[in-house]
């Protein structure tokens, strides 16, 4: 005897992984060749795997639910020495697997299951003929129909497989939605047309997710309550696109962070005063609508910071618009949508794209368009009640400007000693292409019209 | 034939097929089945990892079968990616059917030794081959035949409708055989056809038939019917075979997300092989025995089919210039020059 590995193939032109949905078989059982083995899911498709080698299974080298690279071994056969593969007993068992239909997880449709089933033979060796019009010896070869094969006997045929939880239908974009909010699809409930799952489904599970989790927040994180000291939470999803992004983004931009304690109590004053605006009624304008057009004012002075580190091409990108991410914080985990060409929108129409973007991230309906694409970002640690952080950049950004919390502070104003709001600006910047020269002036920048905004009549 | 293998009587198309000897019609069986295991078969071989790609065409066999065995051998097919059937009925080895989805060779077989184009790629690109070959056979004035193969979906093509403007211009013998599977990938054919496609010929000034795809039968009549036509001066004729394509597009495709459970299952009742099934044991041609036999020889293609695809060699790097020029052309001679020179680099 001797051991075989099956890889897992590219099951789809260029695919690099897939995910084993389920083993059809077990360590110990015997298989046939083109048994079908295991269901997996690539990014196309689910398929049904049929074993390339006749032998005895000794090792399955994956757990259901885990995620396989294209090459990795799936499992291990033990098989008859000498024999190649191509010359085992490639007698398929027509009722080791029962498939309602072809296309469900369609795979290979082994012999069609109506016909009287062969039993085991060996037909006499002989090498490959080149000929197409079948051998017509073959035809007149007597089938041992009536000789039972021992061999065929002993082998274990197992009990249909557990019938595997079929994928409820959905559509592409609802189940790229669903693993985007973390909601897993088979244990939905469709409410569309046959039974399908919609978007609206989707979402109602997201927030039945989110819920618990708030709920567990107030608690104080884990429910000792139920004698559960740690809670184990598969890495998907948000998460897990978070953790990437985050990884790649530290280890391959060098992070410098500077920061800039300013007084923005006229920029305060002066919210106070647009809020109470005829041309702004209705509008809900922010801190966060001021200090992102202060950003798009200094961009155009610093144009530096608004670039990209293009590796592959050996180049910087320098761009001539500014795609404005906002860091918000959802149900979910941490979403960067951006504001596209933000420097041409005027104060009220970017303080109304900053809102709506919130809201619709929150939602979970930010549009995929709008989750990539960005120049430059920003985020609010302010609402959380901090002064100031050192923000990681958002993927193929330069800088990521952190806004920290209004604070009522003793501060000198006027030679004197005075209750003024004050405001911490940090600014992480990507050292390879932004210098400490131009990364400090963009952020005193920001501050001088956060100090002052009437200085943004001087730069515009 | 009706789907439970009865025959429907025809006046004009019965008379096409009336030669047909029990003989021929089991051996047409045993056609059906062994091109139906030989697809299998490569379904599983890619699932391995053995092949790169497979476009199956389960539920396509007596719409390629029916149409292919008509053909003489100075006959001449042009065919898209699906058409493996024919290419088994034109003679093509079977190592030769996976050459290319197996990635070691840039095509399978020589076209002149079995008289059959290797496939096009490029949807419809060979109705225009085929109609020029037609031209061809009419200026060498001999009374061979092109036939092009090709779906639902290429119809909406340029390529094809050129084809057809030329074809009935000068009149050539080209039969165009459009298997309509009812699928452009994921795309069903009443998206780009309101009316039947076989409507559409006549516009061209070209007849057509429409024909029960699944149907081996009438198939073959409706090819004869064509194939009369064209090798007595009576020009290009359109044939819309109707069936079914029952598996993915191609082995990368799932047709769970677009294919309605309901309707497959009407299909698979219209199963081409099982109607035939159903046919030759109304007539009392199908034994237990011949079953029996047909299903080892079916399994015995296969096994022969597997071992010659896994005894397929990777080429060696360098001759991947070999045949993009047919006379030396020094611009590529040097590229391979410096490609040796590189893979000197790696030592042996």
């Amino acid at each position: 005897m001797s051991t075989r590995d099956f890889t897992l193939p590219d099951l789809g032109e260029g695919l690099t992984e897939s995910e084993l949905i389920e083993w059809h078989v077990a360590v110990g059982d015997l298989v046939t060749l083109n048994q079908p083995i295991a269901e997996v899911e690539t990014a196309k498709a689910i398929v049904q795997l049929p074993s390339p080698f006749a032998g005895r299974v000794t090792r399955l080298h994956a757990e259901p639910g885990t995620t396989v690279a294209v090459g990795a071994p799936l499992m291990t056969f033990e098989v008859e020495s000498d024999v190649p593969a191509v010359r085992a007993e490639s007698e398929p068992i027509v009722a080791a697997v029962e498939r309602n239909s072809v296309l469900v997880g369609y795979g290979p449709p082994i012999e069609t299951g109506n016909r009287p089933r062969r039993k085991t033979r060996r037909l006499p060796e002989r090498a490959p003929v080149s000929g197409t019009v079948p051998d017509p010896e073959a035809e007149s070869v007597p089938v041992s129909g009536t000789v039972p094969d021992p061999g065929a006997e002993s082998v274990p045929v197992r009990p249909p497989a557990e019938a595997a939880p079929e994928r409820p239908r959905s559509t592409p974009p609802v189940r790229k939605l669903a693993q985007d909010l973390g909601v897993e699809l088979r244990e939905l409930v469709g409410s569309g047309e046959d039974g399908s799952i919609t978007r609206d489904d989707v979402r109602a599970a997201a927030s039945a997710i989110a819920a618990p989790q708030a709920a567990a927040r107030q608690l104080g994180g884990a429910d000792r309550s139920a004698g559960r000291r740690e809670t184990r939470v598969p890495i998907r999803g948000v998460r897990k696109h978070t953790a990437a992004a985050m990884v790649s983004s530290a280890f391959t931009a060098p992070h410098v962070t500077v920061f800039l304690t300013v007084d923005v109590t006229p920029t305060v004053e002066l919210l106070e005063r647009l809020r109470s605006a005829r041309a702004f009624a209705g509008q809900k304008l922010t801190m966060l609508g001021l200090v992102a057009k202060a950003l798009c004012i200094a961009v155009a002075h610093n144009p530096t910071v608004n670039s990209r580190w293009d590796e592959p091409a050996g180049e910087i990108v320098q761009f001539g618009y500014v795609n404005l991410g906002i860091a918000v914080a959802t149900p979910r985990g941490l979403m960067v949508p951006i504001i596209p060409d933000a420097d041409a929108l005027s104060l009220g129409e970017l303080s109304a794209a900053i809102g709506s973007l919130a809201e619709t991230a929150r939602a979970g309906q930010t549009p995929p368009e709008r989750l990539s694409g960005g120049t430059i970002s920003i985020s609010n640690v302010g609402v959380f009640g901090v002064d100031a952080g050192t923000p990681i950049l958002n993927p193929g950004e330069a800088a990521i400007l952190a806004m920290g919390a209004v604070r009522r502070l003793p501060w000198e104003f006027g030679g004197e000693i005075a209750l003024r709001e004050v405001m911490t600006l940090s600014l992480s910047f990507d050292h390879r292409i932004v210098d400490g020269e131009q990364g400090s002036r963009f952020l005193s920048d920001i501050g001088m019209i956060l100090a002052d905004p009437g200085m943004a009549l001087t730069m515009v | 034939m009706t789907p439970q293998g009865v025959r429907v009587r025809d006046d004009t198309f019965d008379p096409l097929i009336a030669d047909v000897s029990p003989e021929q019609l089991l051996q047409l069986h045993e056609d059906l089945v062994v091109v139906r295991r030989i697809d299998t078969e490569a379904t599983a071989l890619q699932r391995q990892g053995e092949l790169g790609l497979w476009p199956p065409l389960l539920g396509q066999e007596a719409a390629q079968v029916g149409s292919a065995r008509q053909l003489r051998s100075d006959d001449f097919v042009f065919s898209s990616y699906r058409e493996n059937a024919v290419a088994y009925c034109r003679g093509v080895q079977l190592e030769d059917l996976v050459r290319v989805w197996r990635g070691t060779a840039s095509s399978g077989w020589n076209p002149f030794d079995v008289g059959m184009a290797t496939p096009a790629v490029i949807i419809g690109a060979q109705t225009l081959h085929a109609t020029g070959y037609a031209l061809g056979c009419k200026k060498d004035g001999v009374d061979s035949v092109a036939v092009a193969y090709f779906g639902d979906g290429a119809t909406s093509q340029g390529d094809v409708n050129e084809a057809m403007v030329f074809a009935a211009s000068f009149q050539v013998p080209v039969i165009f055989f459009c298997q309509n599977n009812q699928w452009a990938i994921s795309e069903p054919v009443g998206l780009q056809a309101r009316r039947p496609i076989a409507d559409r010929a006549p516009g061209f000034g070209i007849p057509s038939i429409r024909v029960d795809g699944n149907d081996l039968l009438a198939v073959m009549a409706a090819t004869r019917s064509a194939i009369e036509r064209a090798r007595t001066g009576g020009g290009p004729t359109f044939i819309e075979a109707v069936t079914y394509r029952m598996g993915p597009h191609t082995t990368s495709d799932d047709p769970s997300r677009y294919t309605d459970p309901a309707v497959q299952a009407e299909w698979a009742a219209k199963d081409p092989i099982l109607r035939f099934e159903a046919y030759l044991e109304g007539l009392g041609f199908l034994t237990e025995e011949r079953r029996a036999a047909v299903a080892a020889t079916a399994d015995d293609v296969a096994r022969r089919f597997r071992a010659g695809c896994l005894g397929l060699e990777n080429p060696e790097p360098l001759t991947v210039f070999d045949h993009v020029y047919a006379t030396p052309n020094s611009w590529l001679d040097r590229q391979k020059s410096q490609y040796a020179s590189y893979l000197e680099m790696y030592g042996e």
